[in-house]
């Protein structure tokens, strides 16, 4: 039984410009200890995914569907209480956001706000709190712990605060970490820093990792397992070798190929022509195929399913090219260069 | 600090004598000359007048908190100054605050902290009134008495039913200061805790906070404020508080709520939502202390304001009852003898202008201090 199990999540928001379908039938799994990644390009939905796994989604104007299911430690999280609920917050599920110079209180101390989790969700006193909170600080590799319980986030720089914040994370033991693009705000060097520290607290404490990005480095050196989405959607799935290696969706294909390499300055970057369209509007059919050098007239037409390559549920991809049907005229559909 | 009066030891006695002596020395002149004036008139006050101290602990309530302040002034400001001289370097290692990074800014606007030290004192000298006082605030003197230029015998004069204006001065000063207080706590408190409120939450509480805020605005305050007054038959100073209280808070509420609404998108306070923080908690432990800084410039500012008003009140005669002295009453007191007794209106005057000008200037000086964006 998988640690959590989203099953055909839609979140959808109201706007001014008509329903926004940001995630739109998700479906993944985290096994206990396993760490998925999720990536794609901004607006694809990503973020949307891991704040509905908390309900963290802000309701007006955001609303998470009806027929669909968070299961988490096989207790559905899309109907438990609001008590409940904040006892798996920060407990059993835990979340760092992008922005670790913004995600602290500007007015406490990082030991108070430290502090203030282990005594909500653990009970402590407040020296056991501050003696615990000052051995998390150690832990995840700050200098000087008892010295830097008492500062302030603006005497920190922006590696050290995303290190409190894993630190905080931590406090409870959570069995799930979802971590929204963890690095993103951060210099290359402390990335890689506290990419090492997220992997090494995952191995100690034995957590899943749910982590977000839109890197497809931090994927390669840190997931067990990719999910590729675009446009609300998961479009491809598979190990992180397959994914790499063996890409199957003309979208995670166009995602690697748009990697700068090493050393061949001369070669000019080759991006995804085009932009992601608007959550409002999604074009019918496939809705990557605008941007699509495979598109034919079936692919607006109708939108396949996420369809098994190499006849393995665990590996798939949202495209009709793997539709076995279209194996044998293949080469009469596609005429790749010239989008429909 | 500098080390110029050398060992510590010698600081820490010079501190035992003189508090507020060894900061003013080392160039800090605000708190410094405040606790070193304190110290020297409190203890004056304590010599010239040990009767009416002593006599003070059996008396009504203000003579007993009046004796009460003098001993808690003076204990304070030595209590201070030690403290402050023997924790320097103590001070120094622990982390900066955004509050103690504020205070430094303030500390470098000379016009605030004399605005600053100027509250202060007024408030002193309100609170020991009834120990320095030289005479009885509502007892008419003789008939001749009535009248007379400030002189020796009566610093600023007496008024035409002879009472004498210093007096009733000092005794002014508590009515406007305590109603000044009290009626912005209230406003703050109600304002704080709708805006956030509103802010935070959003919805329907959002639009019933926001358009009775709307409705109280578009009534001209004065008007309000006579039309509630006139709905009670005695004025009662805890009347006049909590009109004035309830009728200042929607300004305060509007600042709060812009303030949470922009609040409520940063990462931090999510970042509280995904740790499992209740809502009540989120908005009392995490928006609210946010929102302090744009809160304590209303409320000095704020409490300037509630003073005008609440001598307005008393000038139209809607305030306290005579012979409770006031500033607006006793203004208003005067303006019949304005050409041949000035002094009734203008003492009092003076002293809502110095209290409300050093308020404001306080209130500027703050607002430079607390937004990061001035900051140099």
């Amino acid at each position: 039984m998988p640690l959590l199990e989203v099953t055909d999540l839609r979140t959808y928001f109201t706007t001014d410009a008509g329903v926004a379908r940001a995630v739109d039938g998700v479906s993944l799994q985290v096994g206990v200890g396993e760490t998925l990644g999720i990536v794609g390009e901004s607006g694809c939905g990503k973020t949307v995914t891991a704040l509905s796994v908390l309900r963290l989604i802000p309701s007006p104007p955001g609303e998470i569907m009806a027929g669909s299911s968070i299961r988490f430690n096989d207790e559905e999280l899309l109907e438990v209480e609001p008590a409940r609920l904040r006892e798996i917050r920060g407990n059993e599920i835990s979340m760092i956001f992008q922005e670790p110079m913004t995600s602290l209180n500007p007015v406490f101390t990082v030991g108070y706000q430290i502090q203030e989790v282990l005594r909500l969700h653990r009970g402590l006193s407040k020296r056991e709190a501050r003696a615990a909170g000052v051995a998390l600080l150690a832990e995840v590799g700050i200098p000087e712990p008892d010295q830097r319980f008492d500062a302030y986030p603006h005497q920190m720089s922006g590696g050290m605060l995303q290190r409190v914040m894993i630190a905080i994370a931590l406090s409870c033991e959570p069995r799930l970490l979802i971590a929204d693009e963890p690095t993103t705000a951060l210099d290359v060097t402390i990335q890689a820093q506290i990419l090492d520290l997220l992997v090494e607290m995952q191995r100690k404490h034995g957590m899943a990792l749910l982590l977000i990005t839109h890197d497809l480095g931090v994927i390669a050196e840190v997931c067990d397992r990719v999910v590729v989405m675009y446009g609300g959607q998961i479009v491809e799935t598979g190990t992180t070798e397959e994914i790499l290696t063996r890409p199957q969706h003309p979208y995670t294909q166009g995602l690697l190929a748009s990697l700068p390499g090493i050393g061949d300055r001369d070669v000019r970057l080759n991006p995804i022509p085009g932009t992601v369209p608007s959550a409002v509007d999604w074009p019918d059919g496939c809705r990557f195929r605008d941007r699509c050098s495979f598109a034919w007239e079936r692919c607006a037409e109708s939108a396949p399913d996420l369809l098994p390559v190499d006849g393995r549920s665990s590996r798939s991809a949202r495209c009709w090219l793997l539709d076995p049907d279209e194996a044998a005229g293949r080469g009469a559909h596609v005429t790749p260069g010239e989008p429909t | 600090m500098t080390d110029r009066l050398g060992p510590r030891r010698s600081r820490l006695a010079l501190s035992a004598l003189l508090p507020g002596l060894p900061q003013l020395v080392v160039g800090r002149w605000g708190v410094g000359g405040l606790g070193l004036t304190v110290w020297v008139a409190f203890l004056a006050v304590l010599l010239t007048r040990w009767a009416r101290f002593a006599a003070g602990w059996g008396g009504p309530l203000d003579h007993q908190i009046a004796s009460l302040t003098v001993v808690a002034g003076l204990l304070g400001t030595w209590g201070w100054s030690m403290f402050d001289v023997s924790r320097q370097a103590e001070l120094e290692r622990s982390g900066i605050s955004q509050w103690k990074l504020a205070a430094e800014a303030f500390k470098k606007n000379r016009i605030a902290v004399i605005g600053a030290v100027v509250i202060v004192w007024v408030y002193l000298i309100a609170l020991v009134t009834p120990l320095i006082a030289p005479y009885d605030p509502a007892m008419q003197g003789p008939l001749m008495g009535r009248l007379v230029a400030p002189s020796g015998e009566f610093l600023l004069g007496t008024d035409h039913l002879s009472r004498d204006v210093f007096s009733r001065m000092m005794y002014g000063a508590r009515i406007s200061l305590s109603i000044g207080f009290v009626a912005v706590g209230i406003s703050v408190t109600i304002g704080t805790l709708l805006g956030a409120m509103a802010g935070y939450l959003g919805g329907w509480i959002d639009a019933v906070v926001m358009r009775f805020v709307d409705m109280v605005i578009s009534f001209p305050r004065l008007v309000l404020l006579i039309a509630i007054v006139a709905l009670f038959d005695t004025q009662s100073i805890f009347l006049i508080m909590a009109v004035l209280g309830f009728t200042q808070w929607p300004g305060t509420a509007r600042i709060v709520r812009g303030e949470v609404l922009s609040l409520r998108e940063q990462e931090f306070v999510e970042a509280t939502r995904a740790l499992g923080f209740s809502r009540r908690r989120i908005i009392l432990r995490h928006v609210i202390p946010n929102v302090l800084a744009p809160v304590i410039v209303t409320a000095t500012l704020g409490i300037g304001n509630v003073i005008v008003l609440e001598a307005g009140l008393s000038f139209l005669g809607l305030g306290l009852q005579p012979p409770t002295p006031s500033w607006g009453s006793m203004v208003a007191d005067g303006r019949d003898f304005l050409l041949n007794a000035w002094w009734i209106s203008t003492f009092p005057g003076l002293a809502i202008v110095l209290t409300v000008v050093a308020f404001n200037l306080v209130g500027d000086g703050l607002r430079d201090a607390l937004d990061p964006r001035l900051r140099a």
